[in-house]
């Protein structure tokens, strides 16, 4: 039994590398992924083009413009001289927000009177625009807490709010993205390599022929299994290398953990990678099928918005999802020194998953034997 | 006469090449099913619209104003309170995920406020969320600035300078009303791009390209109704997923029916010239589906400006943004919907979209005849 293991094993790893194209697309684009996609997934916004309509032109208005350009998310502050030329500036997103001084601007400031600045912020883009806002308001705030201090001397006393935030103190949006990049990738290579590798040899006819030898039907499971999880393990290593020495995010919890979840993410991934091709008849209907599944589940990992802000239903549903599990384990382990405990929290619902599918896809293949 | 027989050749091989689509199920769940599944998450699920967020809540003093504050953050539309617990629970809470920030109410809270130095509200965040942290702490300062400012604790004026701010657009802040029309992009891209490359691919593997290459059919002409079942293919996509943003989630459609068909045209040049180029290159399925997603849809996903604003990008991957379709067509697309007809940003996305899609082809075109050759 374990010569005919063997045999199949060194077959399936075979099948995959043999193709060099293929072996070059399992390692290179993975990688280029991780350091292309783990710059560009910020949600942060920098670099910014403001633009300031000011029919003030006074002392007050000038010094906020200065303090707008020296803000150091503040690309460049371009004036614009009527309303037509802020509509367009919106319109045509040369700029995000249109920051606005009434006529009074100055003169009601110097006057203790209450004065208003008017910022029109580009909704198309509502969630940048609110953060923008939220820069502009810092702004503001400041120069009017510095002008109330110049009018009378500070009132003693009140409260305030100090801010720590654990596991990553300065909000680096890249100890963020790169944890989470490890499950996105492994799963967009996982999945297709499994669901390929079991259509190719039905599309080609020689699923049959592996289905009629000696071998038995776990067996052959085996074999397909463990090319997609030897590769899903050494890019996933090679991810954590790059991640913790080059991009020097912190590596703080227990990396032998680390793998015991990876493993069960991975034979979840291949669970569902081989459910997908069990149901398929072609190598195109295995790819879109596992297509089908790798957006929503993506989606509904966390990577892109948190869990906890879904609907209640859509988080049941997300409970099935293999990449929200191990989305929490790798950033548990990376930023949040995660206990063993609550790693194996994590996992089990991975090994549940894995059994399942597993299972299932073994069930429907030894179905279609007989 | 011979062009009479060339006419109906073309019509012949379109016919065959359309009901080969319409009969392979996996092509009707990539254009019809998925649509419907990415509009339904990016309508219901993915939201960048701050929520309730759950947070945890320490008092460790039971004055008056103390109170008064925990409950101020109990009635905040901002948060969902748990506690009043200690800070070991809440930091293990905090560890687990259950909650993403600790807000920590003092012992002498109210002795301190009356001191010069003034009382602290301590603010722990989930920084390996650091969407969500940000959030966090932004909010809980202002549900102290605010009931500060309702006790008049601080003693102070009201501020001398406001900010006003006004969304064009969109002055509901709804995320979903950009993100639908972004994710028509990515829909196209799966389709002319994904989908083609796969469908090529596979004639390639089998060896059937180079049978229908031996008919007197003309190159141009052959990769003609490759494509054309796939432009259709996408626009009847594109068209779906607008009804259903329109009438489904009531997203505003303030530009012209024509604009929107002119702009999505122009984008399907380009993804359907990827696809036949990735195609060619590869003539194999495996490598074709993994080119495609690597080049196609994930840049269309990350590097398009739709999910992830490109000004924040670092100036060697924003370079690198300018050479995905995607980018040119997302801006118009939102545009289409939510303010009206720019013609002047439309004429320039079309006209970038159309030069891609000359260079796809033109590359695509000669990579065929070298693989005859």
């Amino acid at each position: 039994m374990l010569e005919r293991l063997q045999a199949i094993i060194v077959k399936e790893l075979w099948a995959i590398l043999r193709d060099p194209r293929a072996r070059i697309i399992l390692v290179l684009p993975p990688l280029v992924q991780l350091f292309v996609f783990g710059f560009a997934t910020t949600l942060e916004v920098k670099n910014f083009d403001v633009a300031v309509y000011d029919r003030d032109g006074g002392h007050w208005s000038q010094e906020f413009v200065q303090r707008l350009g020296g803000s150091p998310n503040v690309r460049r502050v371009i004036t614009v001289s009527s309303s037509q030329a802020a509509r367009k500036a919106i319109d045509e997103r040369s700029v995000i927000a249109v920051v606005m001084f009434d006529q009074q601007f100055s003169a009601n400031l110097s006057a203790h009177r209450p004065a208003i600045i008017q910022a029109v912020l580009d909704g198309r883009r509502s969630n940048s625009a609110q953060i923008v806002a939220g820069y502009l308001a810092v702004i503001a705030d400041q120069m009017g807490a510095e002008i109330a201090a110049q009018r009378r001397p500070a009132a003693p006393g009140g409260s305030r709010s100090a801010v720590t935030n654990w596991f990553n103190p300065n909000l680096d949006y890249l100890w963020f993205a790169m944890p989470a990049l490890i499950v996105v990738i492994s799963m967009v290579s996982g999945l297709a390599v499994t669901a390929q590798s079991v259509a190719r040899e039905r599309e080609l006819g020689t699923f049959d022929q592996l289905m009629v030898s000696p071998l038995r039907v776990h067996e052959i499971l085996i074999g397909k299994m463990l090319p997609p999880l030897l590769i899903g393990l050494l890019n996933a290593t090679v991810y954590v290398l790059i991640i913790a020495k080059l991009f020097g995010v912190p590596l703080t919890g227990s990396v032998p953990f680390f793998y015991l979840a990876l493993i069960f993410y991975l034979l979840a991934l291949i669970g569902v990678g081989m459910l997908v091709s069990a149901v398929s008849q072609t190598q195109q209907q295995a790819f879109l099928g596992a297509f089908l599944v790798m957006v929503p589940a993506i989606l509904l990992s966390g990577y892109a918005t948190p869990v906890d802000n879904m609907p209640a239903w859509l988080q049941i549903v997300a409970e099935g999802d293999p990449s929200k599990h191990f989305l929490i384990v790798s950033e548990g382990v990376f930023l949040k020194a995660m206990p063993a405990t609550e790693i194996l929290l994590n996992t089990w619902p991975l090994a549940v998953i894995a059994a399942v599918t597993l299972t299932a896809s073994s069930v429907l293949f030894r179905s279609r034997m007989e | 006469m011979s062009r009479l027989i060339a006419a109906r050749r073309f019509r012949a091989m379109l016919l065959k090449e359309s009901l080969q689509i319409l009969r392979d199920p996996s092509t009707f769940l990539i254009a019809f099913v998925l649509p419907l599944i990415m509009l339904f998450l990016f309508g219901y699920a993915i939201s960048l619209d701050p929520a309730r967020t759950r947070i945890g809540l320490a008092l460790q003093d039971s004055s008056a104003p103390a109170l008064g504050l925990a409950q101020a953050y109990e009635n905040s539309r901002w948060f969902n309170v748990t506690g009043p617990r200690d800070v070991a629970t809440l930091k293990r809470e905090l560890m687990a995920g259950d909650i993403r920030g600790i807000v920590v109410i003092p012992q002498d809270f109210s002795r301190r406020l009356q001191t010069p130095e003034g009382a602290v509200v301590q603010v722990i965040t989930d920084g390996a969320m650091p969407n969500a942290a940000g959030f966090v702490s932004a909010y809980a300062e202002g549900v102290r600035a605010s009931w500060a400012a309702r006790e008049q604790l601080a003693g102070r004026a009201a501020p001398p300078l406001e900010l006003v701010p006004r969304y064009w657009f969109n002055p509901e802040l709804a995320s979903h009303f950009f993100l639908i029309p972004g994710s028509i992009a990515i829909v196209m891209t799966m389709i002319g791009t994904l989908l083609t490359a796969l469908v090529v691919a596979r004639e390639w593997e089998r060896g059937t390209m180079e049978a229908i290459m031996a008919t007197p059919l003309r190159m141009p002409e052959f990769l003609a109704t490759k494509v054309i079942p796939y432009f259709l293919l996408g626009l009847g996509s594109m068209t779906l997923c607008t009804l259903l943003a329109v009438f489904l989630f009531g997203v505003p459609f303030r530009g012209s029916a024509f604009a929107l068909l002119a702009i999505a045209s122009a984008f399907l040049v380009p993804a359907l010239g990827q696809g036949l180029l990735i195609s060619a290159v590869t003539k194999n399925q495996f490598v074709a589906s993994q080119v495609a997603l690597i080049t196609a849809f994930l840049p269309a996903m990350m590097l398009s400006g739709f999910l992830f604003e490109i000004s924040s990008m670092p100036p060697v991957i924003r370079a690198l943004t300018y050479i995905v379709p995607a980018r040119y067509l997302i801006p118009s697309l939102q545009s289409v919907f939510l303010v009206g007809d720019l013609w002047g940003m439309f004429w320039r996305s079309i006209t970038v979209l159309l030069g891609f899609g000359v260079l796809f082809f033109t590359l695509a075109l000669r990579a065929t005849h070298r693989r005859i050759a």
